[in-house]
């Protein structure tokens, strides 16, 4: 019993680390979003709240709190207050299953792990939760009765939906290299620089990108796109609910880097591991692990930022397109080719690294793949548009 | 590994307290003077016209339809991904199992693919496209005038 | 086994509330929240991957799909009073039949004293054993199953088909 009750009060200490961690990278990804975006704009960005305008987020918090915030008379109250405590809430579930970090040994022989927990599905409950967060943005877009906001959470679930299935393919490979649906086991097979990202370019590219869409992020922002709906979904919240809208899509940031982190890079792996464990022990070395994949989601969250001041946004046709033609297609062919990646080298009994060589050489074969049905469909799309 | 699913119900319940203290403690701190003039709903300044329930174009409804197809693909893939790389099994039939594995998944993946592309040629996947409007207006600045301010300020 | 009783009962009232309510929308998440107490249900039969399948078909798929559909009517013109005695009555007698069709289904079924440990797994669940099966001893049922998705895909993209004059977003 004592046991247990030591292990529970580590995983509730735990649990209010992770949501402590994700709220405060939230809060603190608005102030560098401002102060990356003043960078590639040439500006100063915020200076006044604190020294280099540290104090920003808490100004921001403070003010959300204070705003005065009302109801629209035509809406419906209640699921108008739903709306964004549901996106709250899925942005907040993801984080259960991600593993921070390796054991820690508390003493006494209690060994604790660093995630949430450790079940046997966990792949699939971070794409369980992902399919859910279309609603907080759907029923918060209807409860408006606003027509941009209907038409900006129309937009988003049919986005939401769309890449959904380019994400779950592009994961499907990474289980085939796997073979096993626990977050801790992907990260375990990945261990000593064995990261999923030398057998899986590809399928790296079309998550990274399916990520985007699914955060909303720039450039496929297009729910909330100004110069045509206004504020999307949230034209109509204010104060404590319009936060909740934002802050979920940072979190959501953070957590898609994390989970990019753990099935592509390796999880909390970092090298010269041995060594540290030899000099300092094990727990100095897997609480360096829990840095290494705080380190590699801030990487991300940085890469969003940059994206975001980089690309202009998409038309609502490229975007569909894109998702539907576009990445469908090239996922499919990653996991066909994720086959040849591990059945080859078994047959011929050739090492890992003939793994990698086969996993390279699938990218030109898709370019060459992708230029002959440009060239193809191209050429059709010219004579029908003569024949007009 | 049942307890692990009550350290989800941990997390959840702890998510769940979490967004409701906020709001809470946002309700106290906050003003309320409601006036009619604020709960109007928002329309470019305009006055709202008719509610919101619009008609939307039906091609939503139908790119829904397919995602719960697609959606169920994928529920058929992911055991198929943990039993394709089965050591035991790929050790007892010599190999041959990982081959026989990515055939049978590429004729079940191959008809769903058959129905993309029906969906596809169709032109259900093709939205529409905004039409390019060349502006008709014509200058009375002759051109080269435009042009030398631009070599000018370049 | 006391939170078996509360799941259940959750479970049981917001089923009676999607039924229930006057909102469209409301009934709707309200089914969602009942599919995610029936999940809870499998993990308590440690049914993980059943779980999350109830999760991303049941509340991630088909429930947006509902809330389309429900988003593209007018609520407004569809309100309970409009409807007739005659589709009451219809209502009655359908759901009747059906409660019946269910009562004497299972009038039959012997529950048994509790779980038979000679036959018993607790691995049946788990995603590798159902792998296993699915993917070499139910082989011809899988393929038919992508022609089953097949033929439905070709019927939404029938039903899709937009008629000329047509106007909206």
């Amino acid at each position: 019993m004592e046991l247990t009750s030591t292990v529970f009060t580590a995983k509730a200490i735990y649990v209010g680390v992770i949501f402590a961690i994700t709220l405060g990278v939230a809060a603190y990804s608005t102030y560098f979003e401002r102060i990356f975006a003043a960078f590639f704009q040439d500006r100063v960005g915020p200076d006044r709240a604190g020294p280099f305008g540290i104090l920003q987020p808490l100004a921001d918090a403070v003010k959300m709190f204070m705003k005065e915030d009302f109801i629209p008379a035509n809406s419906s109250k209640w699921l108008f207050i739903l709306g964004p405590c549901l996106s709250m809430f899925t942005a907040l579930m993801t984080s259960a299953v991600i593993p921070f970090g390796d054991t820690i040994d508390l003493g006494n022989g209690v060994k604790f792990d660093l995630q949430g927990i450790d079940v046997n599905i966990g792949i699939l409950w971070v794409f369980g939760i992902v399919s859910l967060g279309v609603y907080g943005i759907l029923v918060g877009g209807w409860a408006s009765n606003n027509k941009y906001s209907l038409l900006g959470a129309i937009r988003a679930a049919s986005q939401n939906i769309s890449y959904e299935l380019a994400m779950g393919l592009s994961i499907i490979s990474i289980l085939m290299m796997t073979g096993s649906l626990s977050t801790k086991a992907i990260v375990e097979a990945q261990q000593n620089g064995h990261w999923n990202i030398l057998y899986q370019p590809v399928g790296f590219i079309l998550f990274i990108i399916c990520a985007f869409a699914e955060c909303n992020r720039t450039p496929f922002d297009l729910p909330e796109c100004e110069t045509e709906l206004i504020g999307g979904y949230h034209t109509e919240y204010s104060s404590m609910k319009l936060g909740f809208y934002l802050f979920a899509e940072y979190i959501n940031m953070f957590v898609s880097g994390a989970v990019m982190a753990t099935l592509y890079f390796g999880g909390y792996d970092y090298p010269f591991y041995e060594t540290v464990v030899n000099s300092f022990g094990e727990n100095v070395a897997n609480l360096i692990g829990f840095g290494a994949l705080i380190g590699k989601a801030l990487f991300f969250v940085f890469v969003f930022m940059w994206v975001r001041w980089t690309l202009p946004r998409f038309r609502y046709d490229q975007l569909m397109n894109l998702g539907w033609t576009g990445l469908i297609p090239i996922a499919m062919f990653n996991v066909v080719w994720t086959g040849l990646i591990i059945l080859l080298p078994a047959e011929f009994n050739l090492s890992s690294w003939a793994s990698i060589g086969v996993a390279i050489a699938g990218i030109p074969v898709l370019i060459v793949g992708l230029f002959i049905y440009h060239s193809i469909a191209g050429g059709k799309k010219k004579k029908t548009a003569l024949a007009r | 590994m049942l307890s692990e699913f009550g350290y989800i119900l941990l997390f959840i319940i702890t998510a769940i307290v979490f967004t409701a203290v906020i709001l809470f403690v946002a309700k106290l701190l906050r003003p309320n003077r409601p006036n009619v003039e604020k709960l109007t709903t928002y329309e470019s300044g305009e006055e709202p016209d008719g509610n919101a329930n619009v008609r939307f174009n039906i091609r939503f409804y139908v790119i829904a339809l397919l995602f719960v197809l697609f959606d169920l693909e994928l529920v058929f893939l992911f055991p198929w991904a943990t039993v394709f790389g089965n050591e035991t099994l790929n050790n007892s039939t010599d190999g041959l199992w990982g081959w026989f594995a990515i055939v049978e998944m590429f004729i079940f993946v191959g008809i769903l693919i058959l129905g993309l592309a029906y969906a596809w040629i169709k032109g259900h996947l093709d939205w529409v496209r905004p039409e390019v409007q060349e502006p008709q207006f014509k200058s009375p600045v002759p051109i080269s005038k435009y042009e030398a301010i631009n070599k000018k300020y370049s | 086994m006391q939170f078996w009783y509360f799941l259940t009962a959750l479970t049981l009232i917001s089923a009676l509330m999607v039924v229930l309510s006057k909102n469209p929308i409301h009934s709707v998440l309200y089914l969602v929240f009942t599919f995610f107490c029936i999940s809870g249900h499998y993990v308590l039969l440690n049914a993980q991957f059943l779980m999350a399948v109830n999760i991303i078909v049941y509340a991630g798929a088909i429930m947006v799909l509902f809330l389309f559909v429900i988003m593209m009517l007018d609520l407004r013109r569809n309100s309970p009073d409009s409807k007739t005695n005659l589709t009451k009555l219809a209502g009655a007698v359908v759901g009747g039949t059906v409660l019946v069709i269910f009562i004497a289904a299972t009038r039959k079924i012997n529950l048994g004293t509790g779980a038979d440990n000679a036959f018993y797994n607790s691995q049946t669940g788990m995603v590798e054993n159902l792998g296993q099966i699915l993917y070499r001893n139910y082989l011809l049922p899988f393929e038919l199953v992508s022609i089953l998705f097949f033929v439905a895909m070709v019927g939404a993209v029938m039903l899709g088909k937009r008629e000329a004059g047509e106007r909206n977003f």
